[in-house]
């Protein structure tokens, strides 16, 4: 039977087949690899049992329960898988004793919070954490990962393989770590999704990478572990972010931060962010460092009611988390922000203290940051220099155009 | 699942096996993990091994064999011992790794156990 009929309109059945698949994917796979510990061979399942569905539900009518039906046909899936490798007895009763119950009632318990610690897990793959997520809980395929983090698909493919094969075969276990580990392990998994967002941000030519998907992940995070401030100040971070967008540019022309059109900000997206801000603050935590991010961002967002960014409290807060995450990026930021708000020489001063402790590196914004305070302060031809290395260290040229036309024409 | 647990330790580690200050303290530590393995009953096998230069390693290449002097890799940590562990998952096997005194000053590396071959018939 066709997905679509003669007139082009979609087959009921296989809409809803395609329905569950996106709807309910994460919860089954996780589900099913909480009990069966090997991923790959769940997804290999669960993919079967969906082609399955798409085959036989338009034929035979939709089942009353669809996820218990998929999870039956992947479990049996599982377990003939198990007898042709005769490994893992254990596991199989455990499958067993868990999708009985499963079937029966239609309803299972959501295991997505441990699959998204198990792909953070420190025996993982640094690099192989975020995308292994995107395509475990979220369903994306390999190609796709492989094009936002700029490898070969083959190369992406390989990695994931590796780090599925890694969870069976080291027995990593699907499960929440415990009190005292948890602030780590979450921080992984946070750090994971960051790294994802980030993805593409610099290239303002195309769409936007996966922050859709990241956003996905962190909005998810946060449903399923409310207590976590740090998880919230991450969705509030990537909101506030992701609210001015389409402030960025103007055909085709990068445009700073501080000369960004506020009218072209998401203001439910901010509204969205501001709320995880707050639902942050009422864990009663101690601030962490996304949560300190997103204050800054917040911050920034203000401006669009008062009309000015308020310089001197963003310096505070990137005080603050210069002391708890010391980074490359935080310490340029703060230079910046203390350029703003004390003046250049103070802003110069704050990223010298950056290049004493970190060090050469090639690291695009110093350089930019560097390009502004230097000219702030009458050092044209420092400055010049600071901008030829800024825009050599870009992939997006609406950035270099920007920098080219703020610092090397006169 | 059983997991070896593989103990490193620096030249300097295996000097405190025979300082007359600081023996006492290394063998203590050493004792004391022992039996906390013991009474958890996980253990397999386990052996402390004497130090890198009392080994000798074996190579056969084209028929010869190659007896050489000395462990086989020239590192700054070498091998000091072993266990083999019963436990039910990687992070349990972490944690009794992270509890040895090898991973206080060296390393030691935690690998999964092979199912065992079946016997031929």
């Amino acid at each position: 039977m066709p997905a679509a009929d003669a007139c082009g309109a979609m087959n009921p059945a296989y809409t809803r087949a395609h329905e569950v698949a996106v709807e309910s994917r994460g919860r089954l796979v996780a589900f099913l690899c909480a009990r069966f510990g090997d991923v790959a061979l769940v997804e290999d399942a669960l993919s079967d049992a969906f082609v399955s569905a798409l085959r036989q539900w338009p034929e035979r009518g939709i089942p009353d329960r669809p996820e218990a039906w998929l999870l039956t046909v992947a479990r049996n899936s599982l377990r003939d898988g198990v007898r042709r490798r005769a490994v893992r007895e254990r596991m199989s009763v455990q499958l067993e004793s868990a999708v009985e119950p499963a079937t029966r009632e239609g309803a299972f318990p959501d295991e997505r919070l441990p699959l998204l610690f198990v792909c953070a897990h420190p025996a993982i793959d640094e690099s192989a954490r975020a995308p292994l997520m995107l395509q475990i809980v979220l369903g994306l395929n390999a190609e796709r990962i492989a094009e936002a983090f700029l490898v070969k698909p083959a190369a992406m493919g390989q990695r994931l393989s590796r780090a599925k094969a890694k969870i069976a075969a080291a027995g990593i276990p699907f499960s929440i770590p415990e009190e005292r580990e948890l602030p780590n392990r979450l921080e992984a998994v946070l750090e994971a999704i960051y790294g994802a967002y980030g993805l593409g941000w610099d290239d303002l030519e195309t769409g936007g990478g996966l922050s859709g998907e990241a956003i996905w992940l962190a909005r998810t995070l946060t449903q399923l572990m409310p207590g976590a401030a740090e998880a919230h100040g991450l969705l509030a971070l990537m909101l506030h972010s992701e609210a001015r967008r389409p402030a960025r540019t103007e055909s085709g022309v990068f445009v700073p931060l501080s000369e960004q059109d506020t009218a072209k900000w998401d203001a439910a997206m901010q509204a969205e962010a501001e709320a995880a801000l707050a639902s942050a603050s009422r864990t009663g935590g101690p601030i962490g460092p996304f949560q300190l991010e997103a204050a800054i961002q917040s911050a920034h967002a203000s401006r669009a009611r008062t009309g000015a960014t308020p310089w001197a409290g963003i310096a505070d807060l990137y005080d603050a988390l210069a002391r708890l995450r010391p980074s490359l990026g935080v310490l340029v930021g703060r230079a910046a922000a203390h350029g703003s708000a004390f003046g250049p020489k103070a802003g110069l001063g704050a990223l010298e203290e950056t290049a004493a402790i970190k060090g050469r590196f090639d690291y695009q914004p110093y350089w930019a940051c560097r390009a502004a305070l230097q000219s702030a302060t009458g050092q044209q031809a420092s400055a010049r220099e600071a901008c030829r290395r800024a825009m050599e260290l870009t992939r997006s040229i609406a950035a270099r155009r920007h920098l080219e036309k703020r610092f090397l024409q006169e | 699942m059983k997991y070896m647990l593989i103990m490193n330790e620096r030249d300097s580690d295996f000097a405190l096996r025979n300082d007359p200050a600081k023996a006492n303290a290394y063998w203590g530590a050493w004792s004391a993990y022992v039996a906390a393995v013991r009474e958890a009953g996980i253990s397999v096998s386990g052996a402390g091994l004497q130090p890198p230069e009392t080994a000798t390693t074996v190579r056969v290449r084209q028929g010869k064999t190659q007896v050489q002097d000395g462990p086989f890799a020239d590192t700054k940590e070498q091998l000091a011992g072993f266990y083999v562990i019963d436990v039910a998952d990687l992070d349990t096997a972490l944690a009794w790794a992270a509890k040895s005194p090898a991973a206080l000053t060296a390393s030691v590396e935690v690998r999964p156990c092979l199912p065992p071959m079946p016997v031929a018939q």
